[in-house]
């Protein structure tokens, strides 16, 4: 909403600078996005009033003129000018040499120079509101008011200041001058005056002339009308015309001008039909036909539905309610009736009508934000009364006011106890009462009833319900229903900034734990030690992608968007795995060699089983990563080597091992992964997932070439589960020393390390055993490998001895021989 | 052999051994310089054996300075045997110097989101005032995500939260389903599992049908938070968040409340700080204001409170939600928040 400083003027005293009344709008919740000053560049000396004195052709052109300007204290100047309006006697914007003006051929601010026009000299110009920085139009000069003094800086005649405020939705009374009229006058302590709404009614009763029908009351609130005889249509004079171009709208002429004037002016839109081309001076407002086509006055054909609200005649629909008129009663040059609508629409119907049409217009705006009913017979009147003024005429006596379920609002309640209770402030019942009737509020009857009764055997005391006061909100507000509505009233008038700032003092609740928010902190903890970096993707990606890590469940699809912004982002994700390979794939665009280790503990979301009547979606914590390219990038240390399965298993293991979780990795199948390279993680018997190097084909799916690529998914809840049933409970060390055995042994090829290590583990006295060394080729047997072992003996008791050691181990080796072929290396 | 004679034949020894000490250089030497002096045959020994074929009178006093002579030579050999293993130490670190300027053995160093960082800031502050850190559903239901929070069906402030529908309908051919718009469904959900008092916060992701720009994103994250008792006021909103702000952006950062609009509280509130690029005079990122809008809050709406069965006479509260990210982009001075999401590993390394 543009509100022109000078138009607020009209109201209300405003005595602040525009940016200090915007400051106060804004912390009072009416926010001033933006203050656009007109005439700030405009130079006292240079851009002021002139005189035409006389207007000559131009000797070389018949398209230019050179008018004679009077510009005081007896200088005048001789300018070419090729404006066709130019005429003398008129009073008009001249701007001297050196003035900084709006070029309508650069598109910019430029100093105005002196110039030698089709060979007349021509040093200064007659302005245009174009140029002046006040508009479009540049066809013709702006012509002022007669009564403008000569020499005054047109600073002091047009200069202005628009500021643009960001309505709430609450405040429909905000997208009007006057509603913010009533809050500067509330903010600022001054009064507001209210339009005059008076004119003669000379004609004869209205009642005979129009008829006028609400068949759906439920759609239609109110409805008013007045009628308007023997107007001229012409252009609206030029201060209605200066309003509305700086509150945003095109003057268009004297009745569509009114409308919208008063319309800005009172928030209430209000429409004018041409009265003789009503059918059978008959106004039905009734829902839409089923399928009828109507025109609307921005010449699109619209094909309407119930419950749809139309205004129609006795034959077809003139009029879209709430929204835009039909081409059909449109005003052209030759109208010399005005019918004229103000009404009240249920804002519902009216956002479900314009949405459905994709529509909106000033007007729909203002109606789904619930206008006050009270809104339209002063809105009539004031336009009627302009258009008396403005378009002579004779108006019809009386209006037609259909009312047929009374909208006003109750008195609303306030007390001082409930402000001290919301506030924390106690504000004395007479502040209260004087901030609330600032803003126009008024004292009222509490409402009658049951209801009322009880509440006032709650107020208890009669000392008690001094402090209580009923009000009843001014015609303009329709967002006051509740006594907390009043009570921002009040804390929004004094100011935010004035109620005192306290820490919270009530007891603090119990604690309850949250442990998978813990944990997930937790784990991206370990990860980022372990050397990975966290990603966060979209959670919406697309079916292929998801059908490419194999996560699309045909029988039971992924979740889709009714209304997708993009077909990138249609689908919630089933699996992180395509997330990461993506972030992976692009961050090896970027950079080609670098050693690339991602994770990302992110939700999928699995769609209920049932069709219909669905649930939500159960929403998985998942932990996936990725490990690809170098294992460290070039280093005088270490070798070069590619990551892959081992480098993802290691990271696993330290998070493990930080959590307390005994894992035990046995080979897998999975439909992504390298059926020789994956195992499944197990905790006991808990399946927590999959680690593994993805598949070539799978790699091409994502462009991703050149390196191998390691990739783990974990499922959270299992993992969490898992964790918070680690036992720790302290072991003592021993007191003796350990000794050690290296063992190499040769097995068939597909035997496990895991398994030979379980059998070397059992024995009592052994207290770890690591795999050492892998060993296939010459030396050892084909179909056999070698796997070293170092393996750790301590007793509890005492020292072992060489003897026995060597003793158990002895035990050992003959266990490996007989369950798995094992044979000590000679 | 006279008295003189032998305590001046001890002290002549000892000025001898001793000038013989010094030029000793390696242990070989101060052992051949040991069995001189001091060994069983050396040459202070014998002067000691020869003690007892002295006179008694003489005996005592060249007896004396023997023993002074022998700790003398001992203490001697001692220091000179540590300043030759200094020596040689020193002589052997000096052949094994390597170039420190080489990097290290390589660690690979991974990183949290800034995402995850800035949340956890945030989610910590708010813990220490006792707010608990709980998380909701991202696919929700309508009723939770507008319904409960006083916006209706029709309400012309939905259009402050543009929706991503899920495709799905009921009976009425209605979408109930959405991807949350705000983490504020958590105030509904919390508060019908649990009585007052209640302090949360809820950190999470939220999603917008939105067109992006380097202010906006379609796909986000929100803190809500919210408390809830008897003789919680609009006065500790402002303290509470007061706090945090000093806590999150420094203790120098002015801050500002003012009024504004959400259907879901009453009084509504809008909390700014002032622009620390400009520090308050106005320049592009506050767009010439000297403010910044961190959050939105509010004291909860009575609707809200009556529809989780809270008596709005007994109880009052305060909620208010922020975006995580637009903090970050303020604190790190990041200026796109589309970098976020866009995880490129150049951009989320910063923040490790």
């Amino acid at each position: 909403m543009l509100v022109p400083i000078s138009w607020l003027k009209n109201y209300v005293p405003i005595t602040d600078l525009p940016k200090e009344l915007a400051h106060r709008l804004t912390m009072a919740g009416v926010e001033v996005g933006d203050v656009e000053q007109i005439g700030a560049d405009w130079d006292r000396d240079k851009v002021i009033v002139g005189h035409v004195l006389e207007v000559n052709p131009h000797p070389n052109a018949d398209r230019l003129s050179l008018p004679t300007v009077d510009l005081g204290d007896g200088e005048t100047a001789t300018v070419v000018c090729g404006a066709p309006n130019v005429a003398a006697g008129q009073k008009i914007a001249f701007a001297k040499e050196g003035a900084r003006l709006f070029s309508p051929r650069s598109g910019g601010v430029e100093e105005l120079k002196r110039a030698k026009i089709r060979g007349v000299e021509s040093a200064g110009m007659v302005c245009s509101r174009m140029e002046l920085g006040m508009g479009e139009d540049h066809d013709g000069i702006l012509v002022l008011d007669a009564a403008a003094a000569v020499g005054t800086p047109l600073v002091d005649l047009l200069g202005d200041a628009i500021l643009d405020v960001e309505v709430t939705p609450n405040r429909p009374d905000c997208l009007s001058v006057l509603g913010i009229a009533h809050e500067v006058a509330a903010l600022t302590g001054q009064p507001a005056t209210e339009p005059d709404i008076s004119y003669p009614e000379d004609g004869p009763a209205i009642e005979g002339q129009i008829k006028i029908e609400v068949a759906d009351p439920n759609l239609c609130y109110r409805y008013t009308a007045s009628l308007v005889t023997s107007i001229t249509i012409g252009p609206s004079p030029e201060w209605m015309q200066q309003a509305l171009v700086k509150a945003g709208q095109r003057p268009i002429n004297n009745i569509v001008d009114i409308t919208n004037f008063v319309m800005l002016e009172y928030g209430q839109p209000l429409h004018a039909f041409d009265y003789d081309k009503v059918n059978d001076k008959t106004v039905i407002v009734r829902a839409a036909r089923e399928g009828e086509v109507f025109e609307t006055l921005d010449g699109e054909s619209r094909r309407l539905e119930p419950p749809m609200l139309t205004i129609a005649d006795a034959h077809d629909a003139v009029g879209l309610a709430g929204v835009m008129g039909g081409s059909n009663s449109e005003m052209t040059e030759q109208t010399t009736s005005v019918l004229l609508e103000s009404a009240n629409f249920s804002p519902i119907n009216t956002r479900r009508t314009r949405t459905m049409l994709g529509m909106n217009t000033e007007a729909s705006y203002r109606f789904e934000r619930g206008i006050r009913a009270a809104l339209a017979p002063l809105a009539l009147r004031r336009a009627t009364k302009l258009i008396l003024d403005l378009c002579g005429g004779q108006a019809a006596s009386g209006i037609v006011d259909l009312y047929p379920t009374d909208r006003e609002p109750s008195p609303v309640k306030i007390s001082r106890s409930r402000v001290r209770q919301v506030l924390g402030v106690d504000y004395p019942m007479p502040q209260i009462e004087r901030v609330l009737a600032s803003l126009g509020f008024e004292t009222a009857e509490p409402p009658g009833g049951l209801i009322d009764l009880i509440e006032a055997v709650e107020a208890g005391p009669v000392a008690e319900r001094s402090d209580t006061l009923w009000l009843k909100p001014p015609y303009w507000r329709s967002d006051i229903t509740i006594e907390d509505d009043l009570v921002e009233e009040v804390a929004r008038i004094v100011g935010y900034d004035t109620i005192p700032t306290t820490m919270l003092s009530t007891a603090i609740p119990h604690w309850e734990p949250q442990p998978m928010t813990e944990f997930k902190d937790a784990v991206k903890d370990l990860m980022a030690s372990a050397g990975l970096q966290e990603t966060i993707s979209y959670s919406l990606t697309t079916l292929d992608r998801l059908a490419s890590v194999d996560a699309v469940d045909d029988s039971n699809p992924p979740i889709r968007m009714a209304n997708p912004m993009s077909v990138e982002w249609e689908y919630l994700r089933t699996s992180l795995r395509s997330s990461v390979l993506m972030t992976l794939a692009s961050n090896r665009r970027m950079a080609q060699s670098d050693g690339i280790r991602i994770f990302e503990v992110g939700r999928i979301y699995a769609p209920q089983d049932e069709a219909k009547e669905r649930d939500l979606p159960d929403e998985k914590e998942m932990l996936v990563g990725v490990l690809s390219g170098p294992r460290f990038s070039t280093s005088w240390t270490a070798e070069e080597a590619e990551m892959g399965f081992f480098d993802a298993k290691g990271a696993l293991e330290y998070m493990f091992g930080r959590l307390g979780v005994d894992v035990v990795y046995e080979p897998a199948d999975d439909s992504v992964l390298h059926p020789g390279r994956t195992a499944v993680m197990l905790a006991g018997k808990t399946r927590l997932g999959v680690v593994g190097e993805v598949r070539a084909d799978v790699l091409d799916r994502f462009e991703l070439d050149g390196y191998p690529v390691a990739l783990f998914e974990i499922d959270m809840e299992t993992l969490l589960s898992v964790a918070s049933a680690v036992d720790l409970t302290y072991r003592a060390a021993s007191r003796f020393p350990e000794s050690y055995r290296d063992l190499a042994l040769v097995v068939d090829s597909e035997v496990s390390s895991a398994r030979i290590q379980q059998i070397i583990d059992r024995h009592r006295l052994v207290i770890g055993s690591t795999p050492f060394d892998v060993y296939e080729g010459e030396g050892v047997p084909d179909g056999k490998k070698s796997v070293a072992f170092r393996v750790v003996f301590q007793s509890d008791r005492s020292t072992l001895t060489s003897e026995e050691v060597d003793k158990f181990q002895g035990d050992i080796v003959r266990q490996l021989g007989r369950q798995l072929g094992a044979e000590l290396r000679g | 052999m006279s008295e003189a004679n032998t305590t001046d034949q001890v002290e002549d020894l000892q000025s001898k051994a001793l000038r013989e000490l010094k030029v000793a250089s390696d242990t070989e030497q101060l052992e051949a310089w040991r069995v001189a002096f001091l060994g069983r045959r050396g040459e202070l020994t014998q002067v000691l054996r020869g003690l007892g074929s002295l006179p008694a009178e003489e005996r005592r006093a060249a007896g004396a300075a023997a023993n002074a002579a022998r700790v003398a030579l001992e203490q001697g050999l001692e220091d000179r045997e540590q300043q030759i293993k200094q020596a040689d130490a020193a002589a052997g670190m000096a052949g094994e110097a390597i170039d420190v300027t080489l990097p290290g053995w390589p660690v690979p160093r991974g990183g949290l989101h800034p995402t995850t960082r800035i949340v956890r800031d945030i989610c910590n502050s708010f813990a220490s005032m006792g707010f608990s850190v709980v998380e909701g559903p991202e696919v929700e239901w309508d009723t939770y995500n507008f319904e409960k929070l006083n916006i209706p069906k029709g309400h012309p402030a939905r259009d402050m939260w543009a929706t991503l529908w899920v495709d799905h309908t009921d009976e009425d051919g209605d979408h109930p389903m959405l991807m949350r718009t705000h983490t504020s469904p958590m105030q509904a959900r919390v508060m019908e599992k649990s009585d007052p008092p209640v302090r949360v916060v809820v950190p999470g992701r939220c999603y917008r049908y939105e067109a992006t720009d380097p202010t906006h994103e379609w796909h986000f994250y929100q803190v809500e938070g919210l408390a809830v008792d008897r003789g919680i006021t609009l006065a500790d909103l402002k303290g509470t968040l007061y706090e945090f702000a000093r806590r999150i952006f420094g203790a120098e950062r002015k801050v500002r409340f003012r009024c504004d609009y959400f259907p879901f509280v009453e009084p509504g509130v809008d909390m700014s700080i002032d622009c620390f690029l400009c520090d308050g005079k106005g320049c592009r990122v506050c767009a010439d204001t000297g403010w910044i809008e961190i959050m939105g809050a509010g004291m909860v709406h009575p609707k809200v409170l009556e529809g989780v069965g809270y008596d709005p006479n007994i109880y009052t509260g305060f909620a208010f939600g922020m975006g995580p990210e637009r903090v970050a982009l303020l604190k790190y001075g990041i200026e796109d928040i589309r970098l976020f999401y866009a995880n490129d590993l150049r951009f989320l390394r910063q923040f490790a």
